[in-house]
């Protein structure tokens, strides 16, 4: 029950934001071709819904190989800098952050050039931008173990490798999913910039082409729409996250 | 290799542990802090010595010597191979009672089910049967005490080390699990190192006990524990030995 009006309870946030919006724009706060009414949104939805659907696909497909590509990736580059705590990671760290700063609509056109419009470009520009959260979290983790167990480890004769595998990944995955859902929300804007540097389909793509033809309910309902499927994403990790770990949530209740 | 690494080692070797006139510095920033500062001890095989001493006195840092975890900055040690029981149980939460008490062969390379026959018929002995799938988080505080002595009896090394296993348990518990332990013991003779702040626990459990001083840490004084097991709190002998304890440590009555 409880678990229920906790459910509940964005909703009606929502609701009364989406109110509040349509009102501004029916009250003649903003002129509806820079920001639609809510309704007109949602006619949208319903007449494009064919158009928005197979966009939807392009793009959808694009997010969930894009994160899994900057996971695998991620992970692995965390562990290589975890091994070689003392050489590479402090020359490899800063440049990583500062990697972070470099916009993605400006080497989007270079990946395009050199990558074509297929899905590859679309790949690298979300892995880029998801790998970080992941290469951070997951570092974070692995840094995380308790001093005392790797000890402990070492007096039962523990290789390095074997430390790793018993001890510091099962500490480590918490911080993997940490990554991968904070790298969600990214993923889907670095999609749509991906798509806006060189594609002819996805939604990021259909966004685009609806400003100048005026259609911005439709651009709207595609935002909506990737919204919607960012929110379900993360819903969906998070329930991963408790079937795979269930240790990390298990109530701590104390037998007599 | 020879040996199958699933084989019991011989826990029986016939040296004993000697620590002798070691000291240890650690450096923080500029200064130094002494932990220990002409400690020595020796342990002949199958002996069980406790070691008593205030809070911050290298306690600690003599165990980790003893494991070869930490090398002396002077003096000498030499110990068979040791395993360390920490003073948190340090259970990982992920793995079941089970696959924790078996961590140590685990870490050797020995297969989880192999591993798992090995130590269920200890989990039988300790206590601890019909537990076996549960995580350390369901577990009572002296349940997980078991668990993480049986990981460090599984290591299947000749000396365990044993750094103030019961002090985060309440009074009853505590109390179970000494008598627990001396019994263990008696079945499964080892030669041990049992560090701990209570002066009680170390005359109830121990051949001899030392006590140490206040950081820098050395050994002040070395009493006989000549007395029949089981022991009891409340025997006169044991009372008068803790008694003499607390007096080397310096604790007025």
């Amino acid at each position: 029950m409880r678990v229920a009006l906790r459910g509940w309870r964005p909703l009606l946030l929502l609701i009364l934001l989406i109110g509040c919006w349509e009102l501004y724009v029916d009250l003649g706060g903003a002129d509806p071709l820079i920001l639609p009414a809510p309704h007109q949104v949602a006619s949208s939805l319903y007449t494009d819904r064919s158009l928005l659907w197979s966009n939807f696909l392009v793009t959808a497909r694009e997010v969930l190989l894009g994160i899994l590509v900057a996971a695998v990736a991620g992970f692995t580059f965390a562990v290589a800098l975890h091994f070689s705590k003392r050489t590479l990671r402090p020359a490899v760290y800063p440049l990583l952050v500062a990697s972070q700063t470099i916009p993605i609509p400006i080497i989007a056109p270079l990946l395009v050039f050199w990558l074509g419009f297929g899905i590859l470009p679309k790949l690298v520009v979300i892995a880029l931008v998801s790998f970080f959260s992941i290469v951070v979290t997951t570092l974070a983790g692995l840094a995380a173990v308790d001093p005392d167990l790797v000890k402990l480890m070492r007096t039962f004769d523990a290789s390095r490798l074997r430390i790793f595998r018993h001890v510091e990944l099962p500490s480590a995955l918490p911080g993997v999913f940490t990554g991968a859902k904070i790298a969600v929300a990214v993923a889907v804007i670095g999609a749509v910039f991906a798509e806006q540097a060189g594609s002819n389909s996805g939604l990021g793509y259909l966004f685009q082409e609806s400003l100048p033809q005026l259609l911005t309910a439709r651009a709207y309902a595609a935002v909506a729409i990737l919204s919607a499927f960012a929110i379900v994403l993360f819903a969906l990790l998070s329930l991963a996250e408790r079937l795979a770990l269930p240790w990390a949530y298990a109530p701590k209740g104390d037998l007599p | 290799m020879t040996e199958a690494p699933t084989e019991p080692r011989d826990v029986h070797g016939p040296d004993g542990i000697r620590v002798h006139e070691v000291i240890r510095t650690f450096r923080t920033g500029r200064s130094g802090v002494d932990a220990l500062a002409g400690m020595s001890l020796r342990a002949d095989p199958h002996d069980v010595v406790a070691v008593v001493g205030p809070s911050g006195c290298g306690k600690t840092t003599l165990l980790e010597l003893i494991c070869g975890l930490q090398q002396p900055d002077s003096g000498t040690v030499s110990s068979p191979p040791a395993a360390l029981m920490p003073q948190r149980d340090l259970l990982l939460p992920w793995l079941s009672a089970i696959d924790n008490a078996v961590l140590a062969l685990r870490a050797r390379g020995v297969g989880r089910e192999d591993a798992r026959r090995q130590a269920r018929p200890w989990l039988e002995r300790f206590g601890l049967g019909g537990f076996e799938t549960t995580r350390p988080a369901q577990l009572s505080g002296g349940m997980r005490q078991r668990v993480s002595f049986l990981r460090t009896l599984l290591a299947g090394k000749p000396v365990l080390a044993l750094d103030e296993p019961f002090a985060a348990l309440d009074a009853i518990t505590r109390h179970e699990m000494q008598r627990w332990l001396a019994h263990v013991l008696e079945a499964e003779p080892r030669t041990v190192v049992l560090v701990t702040h209570d002066v009680e626990e170390a005359v109830l459990l121990a051949d001899r006990v030392i006590v140490m001083s206040g950081r820098p840490g050395r050994a002040l004084a070395e009493l006989q524990v000549a007395l029949p097991r089981p022991r009891s709190a409340t025997d006169l002998a044991v009372v008068e030995l803790r008694e003499r304890a607390l007096g080397a440590l310096g604790v007025q009555r």
